[in-house]
């Protein structure tokens, strides 16, 4: 392998064969590869997802559509939910998480290696499970391919009369398998944040990055766990003759609704709690001021963590829950709200007065900011269980879901990826198309969504094929699907941003955005050993009292 | 390391945090207990909802003297566990096999139990409410006791080739604590199936 069978590559260290060098990915136990085998996969079922759901905005476009069979329809709104849940959000959240925590707390990796890799391929092999179910999902009964029963497959919906072939037991394979794969993660994170931390880096000096993590997973133990449960038991009906959730035998189609929303409630703040984490590191760094209200946000962060183990039933309150369930419930939920406003009051805090600098990752997490006040004040809206009763399974729920998750989670995640994309692959992203990023995917996000709830208070209920001229929903409609678009074509800015950034970007230097915490105090990107020195710590901001000796933040801590 | 610190002015003390094994089995444990939370959670809610027979009264009996062995056996690895850190491998082997020998009994017990039921009662997963539940949740259990017993022998082959010794004393106690856990869960399982639910 002598590099004269290769063109020679300007100013590269030994270019090795591409086997080699794909080898190396594919058995990979490093924390900072496993990160990017995340994010890369994430992105790439970004990607299918997107389409997923541009099929659907087309065919509903306007009146009457036929565009897709309604059979095609049902698959593409199951896997497109599906998709962007278990195979988008959480592995991105997993892989940023991986990749970033053990440079904060100054680890060599995290505490299980290898627990890491056989995290990542279940978590990626669960992913491919459910895609080849369009070649598989047939089997003997040829009745359809991709499961088409919705991302929670209600029962019975989901039982072998009403769902033959596999469809769906490549669903329920593919989330078993999967999450699998994430209780492996989560216990990974507790254990390297739990010991793995270097010197003097108490708990509550730990980045809010860390902390936030933290809570996160010990809330995937318990949340996620229930819908592996829920999955075995599925499959118990569907493979042993089981009646877990077979009504005529006496089983409950209700029970099934409270397991998946065991875990689909807290699932939502597992996404947004590692998205609030981004918040707590970017919006500090770009208003020059160290974050407001420290023991607050953790104290607010855990609150929310065990409050929101009790409100999945405002899910369910359509189906003719007691008047006690009810109220319990809209309480609950509404009591979430307190710690989040806290938490939004404390950004808002770090802002104030700050000089703040407006740039890509900040235009992201300002607009996380206005979109999670807007998609919590719709949720606030849809506790109250009267109210609910009218516009559950409608657009409206679609709309005020799609905020939380687009104008949220997806946002934070846009402010993350430029944020820490220079200390990954040691280049800055363009700000330039960053801008044009931001501004375009704002447009179309708030086209779609924004409109998207007049529909919903019209009465158009989600999850149909298509809908009567005589509604008046048409113009609604193709304007929610010109905004899809305008964000199809900001993705697409951003995919060509991070390509283009990689081979051409500015070179980002250890610490392009002068902050404070570890990660930016070694090489871009870090050397496979992180640190040549193990760090110690002083204060929540390391970097701060390095860079200003003679005003260190460990005087006033 | 302290020479290049200067500007700190608190030295920082010494520095201890707790064993990766022990915190990463706690998850674990935490994680399977809300999965047999669940699990149990549906045996309690189909009690008395079958629409045919057979009842948990007209089938099952207390199995208590299997019961007595698992207990035990949480006992006889506690003590394994203790030689072991104390660096007597003899002692510790011999309660590490009592151990296993306790754990096969049980899963002896449940064969037993099982074989009675399908053959006798005509009780299989698939004949009502509580044959779904009774089965999964006890093969739940079983299938952790199987796994525990699995890791169990291969701990007492490399005992028994002498290459378990006090170095190896903090992995055998992340072990222990997981047969703990497969315990307690049956300390669950019994007073709900066969004292409370019956």
């Amino acid at each position: 392998m002598s590099s004269n069978v290769i063109t020679v590559s300007v100013g590269q260290t030994d270019a090795k064969p591409w086997v080699d060098e794909l080898h190396q990915w594919l058995t990979t136990v490093d924390h900072k590869r496993l990160g990017i085998l995340y994010v890369v996969s994430a992105l790439m079922f970004l990607l299918i997802g997107g389409v997923e759901a541009l099929v659907i905005r087309v065919q509903l476009m306007h009146s009457h559509n036929n565009f897709v069979s309604p059979e095609v329809f049902n698959r593409m709104f199951t896997m497109h939910g599906t998709t962007m849940i278990f195979f988008v959000a959480m592995p991105v959240l997993f892989g940023l998480a991986n990749y970033l925590i053990p440079l904060m707390i100054g680890a060599r990796d995290m505490a299980f290696p290898r627990l890491n890799a056989f995290s990542f391929w279940l978590s990626f092999f669960g992913a491919l499970l459910l895609y080849f179910s369009f070649l598989g999902g047939s089997g003997l009964y040829g009745a359809g391919n991709a499961p088409d029963v919705g991302w929670w497959s209600y029962a019975p919906l989901g039982a072998r009369a009403f769902s033959p072939g596999h469809s769906s037991d490549y669903w329920t394979l593919s989330l078993l398998v999967s999450g699998f794969g994430s209780i492996g993660t989560a216990i990974n994170i507790i254990a390297t944040i739990l010991c793995l931390r270097c010197p003097g880096m108490k708990l509550n000096r730990m980045p809010l990055f860390a902390w936030l993590n933290l809570v996160m997973a010990g809330m995937v133990l318990i949340a996620i766990t229930p819908l592996s449960a829920a999955q075995i038991m599925l499959l118990i009906d569907r493979y042993l003759g089981g009646h877990f959730f077979d009504t005529q035998a006496g089983g409950s189609a209700v029970l099934w609704m409270h397991f998946f929303w065991i875990f689909g409630h807290p699932e939502v703040y597992v996404l947004i709690i590692p998205c609030f984490a981004f918040m707590s590191e970017i919006i500090p760094v770009f208003s020059r001021k160290p974050i407001f209200g420290y023991p607050v946000m953790v104290a607010a962060t855990v609150c929310i963590a065990f409050v929101s183990m009790s409100v999945w039933a405002h899910h369910m309150f359509t189906i003719g829950m007691n008047s006690y369930a009810n109220s319990f419930f809209t309480l609950t939920t509404m009591a979430v709200g307190v710690p989040t406003g806290i938490k939004i009051f404390n950004w808002i805090g770090t802002m104030w007065g700050g000089r703040i600098q407006f740039k890509t990752p900040m235009l992201f997490s300002i607009g996380f900011l206005f979109q999670f006040l807007i998609a919590g004040l719709t949720g606030i809206m849809m506790a109250a269980s009267p109210f609910d009763w009218q516009l559950s399974l409608s657009y409206f729920v679609v709309a005020h879901f799609h905020y939380v998750i687009v104008g949220g989670i997806l946002f934070a995640l846009f402010a993350a990826f430029y944020y820490w994309y220079p200390k990954m692959t040691g280049r800055m992203l363009s700000e330039g198309l960053g801008k044009w990023h931001f501004w375009l995917f704002l447009i179309g996000f708030h086209l779609t969504f924004d409109v998207m709830h007049v529909p919903g208070i019209l009465g158009m209920p989600r999850r149909i094929y298509t809908y009567e001229p005589s509604r008046g929903w048409d113009t609604l409609n193709f304007i929610i699907s010109v905004g899809a678009f305008i964000q199809a074509l900001a993705i697409l800015v951003f995919v060509a941003n991070l390509i283009v950034s990689y081979f051409k970007g500015d070179k980002a230097g250890n610490d392009p955005w002068d902050a404070w915490t570890l990660e930016w105090s070694i090489s871009s990107p870090p050397a496979p050993y992180n640190f040549a020195m193990v760090p110690t710590v002083a204060s929540r901001r390391p970097l701060w009292d390095e860079k200003h000796p003679e005003d260190p933040d460990s005087r006033y801590e | 390391m302290s020479a290049e610190t200067p500007s700190f002015p608190n030295p920082v003390p010494a520095w201890d945090l707790p064993s990766r094994g022990k915190v990463a089995m706690a998850g674990l444990i935490v994680a399977e207990s809300a999965i047999f939370t669940i699990f149990v959670v549906a045996y309690l809610f189909y009690l008395g909802k079958s629409m045919t027979g057979p009842t948990p009264r007209e089938v099952l009996e207390p199995p208590i003297f299997y019961t007595i062995c698992l207990l035990s056996s949480s006992l006889t690895i506690h003590l394994a566990a203790k030689f072991l850190a104390r660096g007597i491998t003899f002692a510790f082997l011999a309660f590490w096999l009592l151990t296993i020998a306790l754990g096969g009994l049980f899963l002896y017990g449940t064969a037993q139990e099982w074989q009675r039921l399908i053959y006798e009662h005509g009780l299989t997963i698939s004949t009502n409410l509580f044959g779904t539940t009774y089965y999964s949740l006890v093969g739940l259990h079983g299938f952790h006791v199987t796994a525990g017993l699995i890791m169990l022998v291969v701990v007492a082959l490399f005992g028994l080739s002498g290459r378990v010794g006090i170095k190896q004393s903090g992995r055998i106690e992340v072990l222990a604590m997981y047969w703990h856990f497969v315990d307690a869960v049956w300390v669950v399982v019994f007073t709900l199936v066969y004292v409370l639910g019956r």
